[in-house]
């Protein structure tokens, strides 16, 4: 294809998307003003309901928890598929690297970042009825905490710190607890996953009854995950470095 | 729209467009890690700190690393095959 067929290729057609998107920006309504009824229900409605402080918290992980459920399945499937492909082309144990980062400071700074990361992960997670947060942003957190450790201390202390014998069970039981309890409530309540626990009182650590258990379990598995995906691209990355010194 | 809103998109925007323009692959990892930092920003002015959380990890430092990554290893799976 010629370059002045593809320029006017590209023309006509971003001329057609252009049109098609002012036609549909021109149908919005005004900016600011929120026309539909779902938002206003829900936000009247989970602190009476679930006693649940955090409106999104409560449709994530309750009126909405069978599509978390998905998003969960996809984040699984996909940190095991990159295990699969990546643990298929690596030529080298490199578990015994020692790669420290060269700066005494960077590294002080690093250590003491991933433990405040990881304090704040732990307190996004359980504090997802209650503030903006929850099972997934903790779980990324969480994840990011090791992750520092290997961008900014060491890939050995990584490689300790979260192993593949850790992080996949912990993804593993994240996703299971997550569908376990869902059984759970289908024999006690009627339906899968319906918030069948005790609701508590609002504002309080314990309250929304299963949106509190629904939200550690995809904190573990996003954690999990994470930790699945970074450690291969970690041992990746090293397993070359590994060839380069020898 | 306040003023905060206004920046925010605009600088999102900016950042998008930078993000498609570089012709340099590492140089586009990194500037997608700071457009997902405008992007976080962008939430947050509009109230949706739910999402500013999960994108402040996942489009500011996770995925630009897995992409940087990505790419110092074909580029050493390529140096070899140069030797």
């Amino acid at each position: 294809m010629s370059r002045q067929l593809r320029t006017g290729l590209f023309l006509v057609s971003a001329l057609g998307l252009g049109a098609l998107l002012v036609w549909g920006l021109v149908g919005l309504h005004s900016f600011g003003n929120y026309p539909g009824p779902y938002g206003d229900l829900i936000s009247s409605l989970t602190k009476p309901q679930r006693h649940t402080a955090n409106a999104v918290t409560a449709v994530v992980f309750d009126y909405r928890g069978f599509d978390t459920l998905g998003e969960e399945l996809i984040l699984f499937v996909s940190a095991g598929a990159t295990a699969m492909l990546l643990r298929e082309t690596r030529e080298y144990d490199v578990s015994d690297i020692v790669d420290p980062v060269r700066s005494d400071a960077t590294r002080a700074f690093g250590a003491l970042a991933a433990i405040v990361l990881f304090v704040l992960g732990l307190n996004v997670v359980a504090h997802g009825a209650l503030t903006p947060g929850g099972g997934f942003q903790g779980g990324v957190v969480l994840a990011a905490a090791f992750l520092t450790v290997f961008l900014a201390v060491e890939y050995h202390a990584f490689h300790r710190l979260a192993p593949a014998w850790f992080s996949e069970p912990l993804e593993s039981v994240g996703v299971g607890s997550y569908l376990v309890y869902g059984l759970v409530a289908l024999a006690i309540g009627g339906s899968y996953l319906e918030n069948v626990l005790p609701y508590g009182t609002w504002g309080r650590l314990t309250s929304s009854g299963s949106i509190v258990l629904l939200s550690w379990a995809s904190g573990l598995a996003v954690c999990g995950g994470f930790l699945v995906i970074f450690g291969e691209f970690a041992q990746e990355n090293m397993a070359a470095r590994h060839r380069r010194s020898k | 729209m306040i003023p905060l809103q206004v920046v925010a998109i605009a600088f999102t925007a900016l950042g998008a467009l930078a993000v498609v323009l570089a012709r340099d692959i590492v140089r586009q990892a990194i500037l997608f890690s700071i457009y997902g930092f405008s992007l976080v920003a962008l939430f947050l002015v509009f109230q949706a700190p739910d999402v500013a959380l999960s994108s402040l990890v996942v489009g500011g430092a996770a995925y630009p690393l897995v992409l940087v990554g990505a790419i110092a290893r074909v580029r050493a799976m390529q140096k070899r095959d140069a030797e």
